[in-house]
């Protein structure tokens, strides 16, 4: 690109002119942004936003309570128009489940991390879906404990740096990833079980496509949804933030494989 | 007034569903079960839930968002289980959660873990300790009344005894009068509005992002809140036979009761004693254990412990007069705490020794199975 | 110095300040019309994007954006602009210095 190209430059402060519609306002209204904290280049608030987009689309945001985890991801519960009931490390899904139990008519979904989920509370998710428990739970998997630095999670694939597996990590010290997607689709309480990401405006397409289907499957009443969405972490993956959609795909998607890994619904 | 044979367990259960709770979660977990298998039996009959967690930590996290839709709530374990539930409880007090808690403790040596609270942070919870059924369930009850009136944990602090043993009880519900409005309980209806409800432990007002949670605010304003309750809820005590009394004994829960009537059969037989039975824990009856001991020649404490009440009771105390431990772990093998010091004549002939100038074993040390 | 028509079918509404920078945006752009700035930087010293001819309009960059930066719009009738063919002759910028 030459110096001149800025004669070029198309104006974008405003809307334009000439006819035309708003295809889309990404900023949804659901989230009071004022410029979010998180890391350039983070995928969770690409996350955050289908989430919302989708509570929206559903017309379910007055019964909407969302049960957050602690991770990056716990500055949104701060500002959101969503009700938040703000959990332990590990611990939402057995709220979320208590929420749903005394009030079978929200719509009540966890939103996680996956050291929160696979570390920390392995067992509360996997007592929620084999309980079958008529709850949806989100996974934000970056591979990283993000908040604290970036360090080695249950779900770091082998090869994998973070700061406590500075060589990358390697099954005979640190042994082996867990794919929770994959586990949990063994519980017969689990009705949807999907994998998506957030690398790419056609994995964002069908990550919110995926997060619908799971909130539906609550909202019929038809047993324990979840999905797991890949997010970028540049900061924790030591690298540049226009690398870290292609890590993505080579590193983490290589393990926890994008896709619908149990459809069950009726 | 119908009057039933009722086991404690199943009476304490009965008390929790007239006072309107609606959901229990709970682990088995001997001398707490039972009161598992009532609430399991009774709340669907009302409307309510009881959730069998798969671990006390599930346990205390589904009665966390039951209780933070509103509904009134409950949990409960022995020490041990609730050992587990610790920084559950330390973050539903934070966040501001009504909450009932049972510890079906095995002896009193949980003394420490409900009162000074075993999880992190500066919190605070109201504790309750029947002597006896009856008792309990008037005080369970009060729990739920004192939970949503200051939107704060209590804990009601039982044994095997209160667990297992059958008293002819009548539960009818107290009238506390009006409960606070339910304005920070969840159920989705704001979501959208611009002032979407948040019931965190790290702050109560939503912010754009940009701002922030402030946790300096927010526990500043909890330590106000927390200073306000203990504070302001004047303590429980029942009180005896202090007029004259050269000492007074200290006991709260099962081993209360027992100690008040030795007291009794000592004062018909014109020995100068009496007792001071705490019966809220937290806040402490601190100004009449000060009073007591201020007219008395000595205080004796006695629990089923290595000493843990006796730090309160010292502290009430403040030197007006010596302190004297006559209480000791007592257990049978199983390690429940249904020992054999829990005998009126035991205990009568600790008090006895104190009277007349020879207490059993230095203060504060462990007595052994018999005085 | 010759020139062509480029068409643009969308264009956008770029919330500079609410940039972080990223460079996702410019990566996802099909028709590669987002250039990121040299020099200049927003009030929190990020650079940000600028819209070059050539939208269509598909919202990629909005899709992938974490910082909510973008408003796509599409035209009603799609936008026709004479562009001095700085660049190779696809009509987008391929990161080359002019020729």
């Amino acid at each position: 690109m030459t110096a001149d190209h800025r004669a070029m430059v198309i104006p974008t402060q405003q809307p334009p002119e000439e006819p035309a519609s708003l295809v889309d306002d990404f900023t949804p209204e659901l989230i009071d942004v004022g410029a979010h904290q998180l890391c350039p280049g983070c995928g969770e608030p690409v996350a955050m936003r289908s989430v919302l987009e989708a509570v929206a689309d559903l017309d379910a945001i007055q019964r909407a309570i969302a049960v957050f985890g602690i991770g990056c991801y716990t500055a949104f519960s701060n500002n959101l128009d969503c009700e938040v009931l703000q959990a332990l490390h590990g611990r939402a899904p057995s709220l979320a489940t208590g929420i749903k139990r005394v009030k079978p008519d929200t719509l009540a979904f966890t939103i996680q991390g996956d050291g929160d989920m696979v570390n920390e509370g392995l067992q509360e998710v996997i007592h929620a879906a084999a309980r079958g428990e008529n709850i949806t739970c989100f996974m934000l998997n970056n591979g990283v404990f993000g908040e604290t630095g970036g360090h080695l999670t249950a779900t770091t694939v082998l090869g994998q740096r973070t700061k406590n597996t500075l060589e990358g990590r390697n099954a005979k010290d640190h042994g082996y990833p867990i794919r929770l997607s994959t586990l949990l689709a063994q519980l017969d309480g689990a009705t949807y079980v999907a994998r998506a990401a957030v690398n790419s405006a056609g994995n964002v397409a069908k990550a919110k496509r995926m997060i619908k289907r799971a909130l539906e499957v609550q909202l019929r009443g038809e047993g324990f949804s979840f999905v797991e969405i890949l997010t970028m972490c540049p900061t924790g993956w030591f690298i540049e933030t226009q690398e870290a959609p292609d890590y993505l795909t080579d590193n983490l998607a290589a393990v926890h494989a994008i896709g619908v890994v149990k459809d069950q619904r009726a | 007034m119908t009057r039933v044979l009722m086991e404690g367990s199943e009476a304490i259960a009965e008390a929790m569903v007239v006072a309107g709770c609606r959901f229990f979660a709970g682990y088995p977990m001997t001398p707490f079960t039972e009161v598992l298998e009532h609430m399991a039996r009774k709340l669907p009959a009302h409307g309510g839930v009881c959730m069998n967690a798969e671990s006390e930590l599930e346990a205390v996290g589904m009665a966390w968002g039951a209780a933070a839709t509103g509904t009134p709530a409950a949990t409960g374990s022995v020490g041990q289980g609730l050992s587990l539930m610790q920084e559950s409880l330390s973050e539903i007090t934070l966040a501001r959660i009504p909450l009932v808690v049972l510890n079906m403790s095995r002896g009193q040596s949980d003394y420490y873990q409900a009162t000074r609270g075993g999880g992190h942070g500066d919190y605070r919870h109201l504790v309750l300790a029947p002597m006896d059924v009856p008792e309990a369930v008037e005080l369970v009850q009060l729990a739920f009344h004192w939970s949503e009136k200051w939107r704060n944990p209590v804990l009601v602090f039982g044994d095997y005894y209160l667990a297992h043993v059958y008293q002819s009880v009548d539960v009818e519900p107290i009238d506390f009068g009006p409960r606070p409005p339910r304005s920070w309980a969840l159920d989705g209806s704001s979501g959208g509005s611009g002032r979407a409800k948040l019931l965190s432990p790290l702050g109560d007002v939503k912010q754009r992002d940009d701002v922030g949670y402030d946790l300096e605010d927010y526990y500043r304003r909890r330590a106000v809140e927390t200073a306000a309750m203990v504070e302001g809820e004047p303590a429980l005590v029942e009180t005896g036979f202090l007029e004259g009394a050269e000492v007074v004994v200290v006991a709260h829960g099962t081993p209360g009761k027992y100690v008040r009537f030795a007291v009794q059969a000592m004062r018909a037989d014109g020995l100068p004693v009496g007792f001071v039975r705490p019966i809220s824990l937290v806040p402490f009856p601190t100004d009449e254990v000060a009073a007591a001991s201020a007219r008395a020649r000595v205080v004796a404490v006695y629990e089923n412990s290595m000493g843990q009440m006796i730090d309160d009771v010292r502290l009430a105390v403040l030197g007006r007069a010596p302190v004297h431990f006559i209480g000791g772990l007592t257990m049978d093998k199983s390690g429940f705490g249904v020992g054999p010091d829990n005998d009126v004549r035991v205990i009568r002939s600790r008090i006895e020794a104190v009277l007349v100038g020879e207490p059993s074993g230095s203060s504060g040390s462990v007595q052994g199975a018999n005085a | 110095m010759t020139a062509s028509e480029v068409v643009s079918r969308g264009t956008l509404v770029i919330d500079v300040e609410a940039c972080k920078g990223c460079d996702l945006c410019i990566d996802a752009c099909p028709p590669n019309v987002l250039v990121m700035t040299t020099h200049q930087v927003n009030t929190r010293g990020y650079r940000y994007p600028e819209l070059m001819p050539g939208c269509t309009g598909c919202k990629a960059c909005a899709q992938v954006c974490p910082d909510f930066v973008f408003q796509v719009y599409k035209y009603d009738t799609p936008l026709v602009r004479m562009v001095d063919d700085f660049l190779d002759g696809d009509g987008g910028r391929d990161g080359q210095e002019g020729e």
